[in-house]
């Protein structure tokens, strides 16, 4: 899955003496030799490490590890792809493959949202925010204009949503571009107003508040009229079946990996990414690039926000919005992207990975007798804060282990250092 | 005669930075007397005080105070129309969201989290480390300081327990952040899902459905009884949480710390130039560990406020973005202390105003609980005075 397409300057200054370049490098770079360095076998013993300190969790707290993890592999549903389950089993296991795919469906366009920022050298952290606005528009044009033929009801509000995420996040792009405001900063600050937009525009007499007579006292838009409903195509539409936005997402890993490898804008987004200095003297626009890769960020985070209402949910709650402030999709497609490590395949693995946790840990899905799915769900922030750490320090560990150093270098006898430095100062 | 002028300018009493604060305090004043409990019934004197704050604010810009001036403009523009609209609306709406000793105890109480979060942030970001993790250090304060109180029986050791273990998280941030040279944000993103998870699946396996008990020892208020019965912010000041004085003597002790001792000089040196510090004997590692182990602890506090001494109970993930808030604080507040309490009281107020404001308006109330995000964000664009943060902020340091 690694990327064999990068420049070959990218690790240089990883390869080289760590001097104090690296520590100005840019994430994206340092991400590069992140790609160079593990290939496929650091984001599995990541995930490994990971899902072996929640066990050592749920082993303290009084279970048993080796069952609940059974358990919630069973809550996934992807025993349906062994051969040797019974038919009785594969009924349910279809259910639950049906819901991981899903939620894996949202986050594989987050997990993209979240990567793509990061080839360009920024930290889209505000992938919730883009993806809460695009389901706002995607509800809000759902949910009216019922006299609109199917196909294009859909498309329309798909796009409404792919705009207002673009929006969302290009505003932070703009900030960044026009006047360095760290898109950090900017993307957490955008996610908190989209919450409270949302819970003004959905809450009780808020102008998009259901106009439903019996739902007067409920903080719930309307719901979206079955012309805007993406199609089921797997399992049954009044189950929640699986609908055909899982194609769309597919579809967006394509486009991403012919933007990022096949295209100019992505040589010239991977160019800002490594060295924003190096690209400017090379005649690229780096500011013009900010606002571009943030408004394509936006795009796919606000994509996953409709899919979701189109496809399953429907209609959208202040408690939802609530809940999702902290521990929302747009969140894990930190972890997503991270683990993915920015790469299209990459992403779409581990947004399955996630996908498949969040559903097998699901109160729908998880077998209560054996683990509760409110101490699951739990569980999965663990693990899931686990990966994120793990990969935040892994450029300097794989640097570490390649250069066969310990890291703990005040331990190491003192170079005669001192007089070096006075002259460098 | 024109050497005379020009060197009798700087030493005229009025300077145009007075006017500039001037007008801006007339602004305030404009819309003030509209309100309860002054209460005029006509806009006209608001107004002509507002026209008045205008016009020192055009003096200012024309004296050169640009930033001031324009500022004063505004607070007379907003100062005006808000008497304006004030006086066109109901006395009894008026006086259900303008009850000033019950919007300064709500802005107290809503504004002590954050400024705890904010000082925190404040020190960990002027020693060069990028603290995201606040969200998380403030919740695991609020669940550990819960847990503590309940378990031991007393609220003050309660608040030991949650701030040590705001201290252990921050210790593990600061292991990767600064030992493992992580990327400081995506760490910090790290420890607030940890965080979340971890408070959260304690809290369940140990309090499962029935949520914290009722009876777990709070906080005490600070009764002062000559403030007390005064008629104004009596109230609130007189009755004001133990944790709240803690939290403003906290920003008064940072300041010191920061810019009138040795050692807050160096932690300042640590975060603006990490390699002249080391050059100069200064350990930039154990500072940055020091610094960010107290942000933990601060934060923690700010966390603990919330469950022991606010609301009196737990639920999963309560902090709800104040830790964000704190973080925007900081930015606003320029990584001041100082200017972090500002900030952190006018998020406050926004917070309580938003509480009352339902009397005008049932839905559109709740957008004031956003102001500390726009703010922010018009603050980091560079509207209201460039926020520069620490030269080495989010660096890692690689020792030579």
């Amino acid at each position: 899955v690694s990327d064999p397409d990068l420049e070959p300057q990218a690790g240089a200054a990883l390869a080289g003496e760590p001097g104090p370049e690296v520590a100005a490098m840019t994430p994206a770079a340092r991400l590069a030799g992140y790609v160079r360095g593990g290939g496929i076998v650091v984001p599995v013993l990541t995930t490994l490490l990971a899902f072996f300190v929640g066990g050592l969790v749920i082993l303290v707290t009084g279970h048993n590890p080796l069952s609940t993890y059974k358990a919630i592999f069973n809550g996934t549903g992807l025993n349906w792809f062994f051969p040797w389950t019974s038919s009785d089993d594969r009924t349910t296991a279809a259910l639950n493959l049906q819901q991981t795919l899903i939620i894996t469906t949202p986050l594989i366009l987050v997990g993209l949202a979240v990567a793509f920022a990061f080839r360009a050298g920024l930290f889209n952290i505000g992938g919730e925010g883009q993806y809460l606005v695009g389901s706002y528009f995607a509800v809000w044009v759902g949910s009216s204009f019922s006299g609109m033929p199917k196909l294009l009801h859909i498309v329309v509000a798909i796009v409404a949503a792919a705009l207002a995420g673009a929006v969302w996040a290009g505003i932070a792009g703009l900030l960044k571009a026009t006047v360095g405001a760290h898109e950090v900063i900017s993307t957490i600050m955008l996610n908190w107003i989209a919450v409270w937009v949302g819970i003004y525009l959905f809450g009780l007499n808020g102008p998009l508040q259901n106009s439903d007579p019996q739902q007067q006292s409920v903080p719930v838009s309307s719901d979206v009229v079955s012309s805007a409903k993406l199609p089921v195509f797997w399992g049954d539409p009044e189950l929640q079946g699986l609908h055909v936005g899982l194609f769309i997402a597919l579809a967006a890993v394509l486009v991403f990996w012919v933007l990022v490898n096949r295209s100019k804008i992505g040589y010239e987004v991977r160019a800002v990414g490594l060295n924003p200095e190096a690209a400017r003297y090379g005649g690229i626009s780096v500011a013009r690039n900010y606002v571009l890769v943030m408004a394509v960020c936006g795009v796919f985070a606000g994509i996953a926000g409709s899919l979701d209402v189109l496809g399953w949910e429907f209609h959208i709650a202040t408690n939802d919005i609530q809940l999702a402030s902290a521990s929302g999709l747009g969140f894990i497609g930190i972890a997503v992207a991270l683990l993915g490590r920015n790469t299209a395949g990459g992403t779409l693995a581990a947004a399955l990975l996630f996908g498949a946790l969040l559903s097998g840990t699901s109160q729908r899905n998880l077998d209560p007798t054996i683990f509760e799915p409110e101490l699951a769900s739990n569980l999965t922030l663990i693990i899931q804060g686990l990966v994120v750490l793990i990969v935040s320090a892994d450029v300097i560990v794989l640097t570490m282990l390649r250069r066969g150093r310990g890291l703990f270098r005040r331990r190491r006898p003192a170079a005669p250092a001192p007089a070096q430095e006075a002259e460098a100062a | 005669l024109s050497t005379a002028v020009a060197t009798a300018a700087p030493r005229r009493a009025v300077q145009p930075r007075h006017a500039g604060w001037a007008g801006i305090a007339l602004g305030f004043v404009a819309w003030f007397i509209a309100l309860p409990p002054v209460l005029a019934r006509t806009p006209v004197p608001s107004i002509l005080i507002g026209l008045l704050a205008m016009t020192a604010g055009a003096w200012a810009i024309a004296g050169g105070e640009k930033r001031l001036g324009w500022g004063a403009v505004v607070a007379g523009l907003v100062g005006g129309a808000g008497a304006v609209a004030s006086t066109q609306s109901g006395v009894g709406n008026l006086q259900d969201v303008v009850t000033w000793s019950a919007l300064v105890a709500a802005t107290l109480r809503f504004a002590t989290p954050l400024t705890f979060g904010a000082l925190g942030g404040i020190i960990s970001e002027r020693s060069g480390v990028v603290n995201i993790a606040l969200e998380g250090m403030m919740l695991t304060g609020a669940f550990f300081g819960i847990f503590g109180a309940d378990l031991l029986d007393s609220w003050f050791l309660g608040l030991l327990v949650g701030m040590a273990a705001g201290g252990v998280v921050a210790l593990l941030y600061a292991f990767f952040a600064i030992q493992l040279r992580a990327d400081q944000i995506v760490g910090g993103t790290a420890i607030n899902f940890l965080a979340l998870g971890i408070t959260g699946y304690i809290f369940l396996d140990h309090y499962g459905d029935q949520g914290t008990p009722d009876n777990i020892p709070r906080v005490p208020d600070v009764s002062i009884p000559g403030i007390k019965n005064l008629s104004f912010f009596g109230d609130a000041i007189g009755k004001a949480n133990l944790l709240t004085w803690v939290a403003l003597v906290g920003a008064v002790v940072l300041a010191v710390f920061l810019f009138r001792t040795p050692q807050g000089l160096r932690v300042r040196a640590v975060g603006e130039h990490p390699r002249a510090a080391e050059t100069v004997g200064i350990s930039v590692m154990r500072t940055r560990y020091l610094s960010v182990v107290c942000s933990g602890v601060l934060a923690a506090m700010g966390g603990a406020y919330l469950s022991i001494a606010f609301v009196g109970s737990f639920n999963q993930g309560m902090t709800a973005g104040r830790g964000f808030i704190a973080l925007a604080a900081v930015i606003f507040g320029k990584w001041s202390p100082g200017g972090a309490v500002a900030a952190a009281m006018l998020f406050g107020f926004s917070t309580a105003l938003a509480q009352r404001l339902p009397a005008f308006s049932p839905s559109a109330a709740v957008l004031f609980q956003a102001l500390p995000y726009v703010l922010t964000l018009i603050a980091v664009a560079g509207v209201i005075g460039r926020s520069r943060p620490p030269a080495a902020d989010g660096q890692p340091y690689i020792k030579e």
